[in-house]
Formats: C-alpha cells, structure tokens, sequence
C-alpha cells in the first residue's frame, strides 16, 4: 500500500521534472515552450464549455426528475435474471455520462454498503475499469465538427456493459 | 449522435417531472448543473493549460520521439491509415502515454490535438475516419496501471485495503478491451459490406 501510494504520487512530480530536465538539457527556452502550450490548453477549455454546459443540464435533468430511478425499477426484473445488483445500477447508469457524477454515485454506493463488501468492491472496480464514455466521445467528434459517428456508440458501451459484468462477477468469486 | 441524445434526454425527464411533480427539483437541478459545468471548466482550465504547457515543453524534445518508437509497433497495429504521417504517430502515443500513467486531464488535451491533426487529413469532413474511430474507442477504454482516484476515495472512506481491488480492474479493464476491439471489427466488417448502423 505505502508503495503503490508512494508511486502514485511520485508519477506527476517525476513527469513534470523528467520533461522539464530534457527541455534544459536540450537547451531548450523551456518557459516559452510552456506559455506557448498553456494558452492552447486556454483555447480547449473554452471550446468544450458549451459541450459541458448543455450535458450538463441534460443529465441533472435526468436525475432530478425521477426518470432515471423510474428506469431502473422497470428493468430490475432483467437485471435478476443476470444476477447484477440493483445497488450497482445507478452507477451502471451514469459511468457512460458523467465522470464526476459517477464519483459521486460511487462514493454513495460504497458508504452505503460498505467500502470493502462486494458491492463496494464492485463500483470501485466499475470506476476503475470503464470511462466517462459519452462525454468522451462527445468532446472528441464535437471538437472536429464531426456529425457522423458511424458506429462509434454501439462499440463503446458494448465494452462497457462487458467490463461493468465482469467487474460484479470477479468480485464476487475472488472476496 | 448528440443531436439525438440531448434532446431526448432533455423531452424524457421534463415530461416525466411534469407528471410526477418533481417540477421544483428540476428547476434547481438546472441551474446548478449549468454552474456544475463552469466550475469544473474552471477547475479543468489550470490542470489543462498547465499538461498543455508541461507537454509542450516535452514536445519540442527528444523525449516523446523515444517513446513513441516504443509504442510505434502497437501504433502501426490500430492505426494503418497514418502510417506516412509522423506527427499524428507523435500525438497518439503521447495522448497513450498520458493515459497509462493515469494523467487524465492531460490526455483529453493531447487527444484533442491529435483528433485536430487528424481532421486535417480527412477526406469527408463531417464523418469519422478509420483511425479517428479506432482512437476514440482507445479513449473510451480506461487503460491506466493504476486506479489512483477509485485508491484515493477507497483510502478517504476508511477502507481495510484501498488497493485490493487494483488486480479486479485489471481483468475486467482486458475483458473490455477485447470486447471493444471485437466489437469493432465487427461493425467495421458489417459497415464495409454497405450495411448502415
């Protein structure tokens, strides 16, 4: 654990460092170098507001209005029959759309359940193990102006569903 | 394909809250998630403009060249359509090496990049390419070593080992890369043949 944790925060600081002693080593005008991408980074984010801002809504809407658990009762008999937890769903839900969102179901679920249950053990696997999917691909196309996804959707979440099964399945045969 | 999620999303749960009086939750719900959307694009703006920055500096190096010719072969693999153009190979890995270190916020940048870059080379303006498809999918996928966020929020709730479940992630993060990439040949063999999807 003091390793991995060790590791975990030694990653960006040894980046940053590693890449900034190559500038200088390279003789490189490294703060130039910075500003210059720095205010590309400034670009990016401004482009991807509106994108945020209306999926945004979108989704807080479907969550606050009832719908979203409405849905969930309704294929709560499918999800019986594949023996996935219904605790789990939400989270099912909202990992394609929302990273923070997914965070925040997540947190939920495990202090409901409790961190090291199965069902805790699930939704960390699920957080750690899928992507924020939709907005992935909507930040992606909607940078280049591309309408025409062809059948980006359909291979995304079909990878999802598989790591989100497998996922509730190795938890509950290996704790 | 947001043109017909959106506002979907959108007719469905105004609807439904208007028949099952959940009016004034949806109301707020409205006006704090569009101040949800600043504040976490404030909060993106210093982390993106600082990995833009820092992989800048990187770029005008000797570095990425080095790893990209360590991720060149798996590159060549996904990406046959750019196999002439150097700098799009350069953007991809770095937006892969950015992935697999788990530095989040700094691949959605330098994926952008690559995705403007490769729009540059695409014949149909308004549809995806090959490679653009295949890279998304890559996006899609979590490929880091290490779940640093899900450790860190199991840490901050009290649990008996935070990092138990590191081993979990990395079967079901395979199972799901081999389900992705079966997925989409099959789309793709499927799409050749003149089948829309």
């Amino acid at each position: 654990m003091t390793i991995i944790n060790f590791m975990s925060n030694l990653a960006m600081p040894l980046v940053i460092l590693m890449i900034a002693l190559y500038g200088i080593i390279e003789k490189n005008t490294v703060f130039d170098d910075f500003i210059e991408g720095a205010k590309e980074g400034l670009e990016i984010v401004f482009s991807i507001l509106p994108t945020l801002v209306g999926l945004f809504v979108a989704i807080g809407a479907l969550r606050h209005s009832g719908i979203l658990d409405m849905m969930i009762r309704l294929i709560m008999p499918f999800l019986n029959m594949v023996h996935f937890p219904s605790e789990i769903m939400p989270l099912a839900m909202i990992r394609p759309i929302s990273g923070s969102g997914s965070i925040a179901v997540a947190i939920d679920i495990m202090k409901n359940y409790g961190v090291d249950s199965t069902i805790g053990k699930i939704a960390s696997t699920i957080m750690g193990s899928t992507e924020t999917t939709l907005y992935t691909i909507a930040v992606y196309t909607s940078c280049v102006k591309i309408t025409k996804t062809r059948y980006i959707l359909l291979a995304a979440l079909t990878a999802d569903i598989v790591g989100m099964l497998v996922s509730v399945g190795i938890c509950r045969i290996m704790s | 394909m947001l043109n017909k999620i959106w506002p979907a999303f959108i007719i469905l749960s105004f609807s439904y809250a208007i028949f099952s009086g959940n009016l004034d939750t949806l109301n707020s719900a409205i006006f704090q998630s569009t101040s949800d959307a600043i504040s976490l694009s404030f909060d993106l703006l210093g982390t993106i403009c600082l990995w833009n920055g820092i992989m800048q500096i990187a770029n005008r190096t000797s570095l990425v060249d080095k790893l990209t010719n360590l991720l060149k072969p798996i590159i060549y693999l996904l990406f046959p359509e750019i196999r002439e153009n150097k700098q799009i190979q350069k953007e991809i890995s770095m937006n892969m090496i950015a992935n697999i270190l788990g530095l989040g916020n700094a691949a959605t940048p330098l994926g952008l990049k690559a995705m403007k870059s490769m729009q540059k080379e695409n014949l149909k303006k308004d549809t995806l390419t090959d490679s653009m498809l295949m890279f998304i999918v890559i996006n899609t996928a979590s490929i880091q070593i290490i779940p640093t966020t899900v450790i860190a929020i199991r840490n901050s709730l009290g649990s008996q080992n935070p990092t138990s479940i590191v081993f979990f992630v990395w079967v079901a993060t395979i199972c799901a890369a081999v389900a992705r990439n079966n997925c989409h040949q099959m789309c793709h063999s499927i799409h050749e043949k003149g089948v829309k999807i």
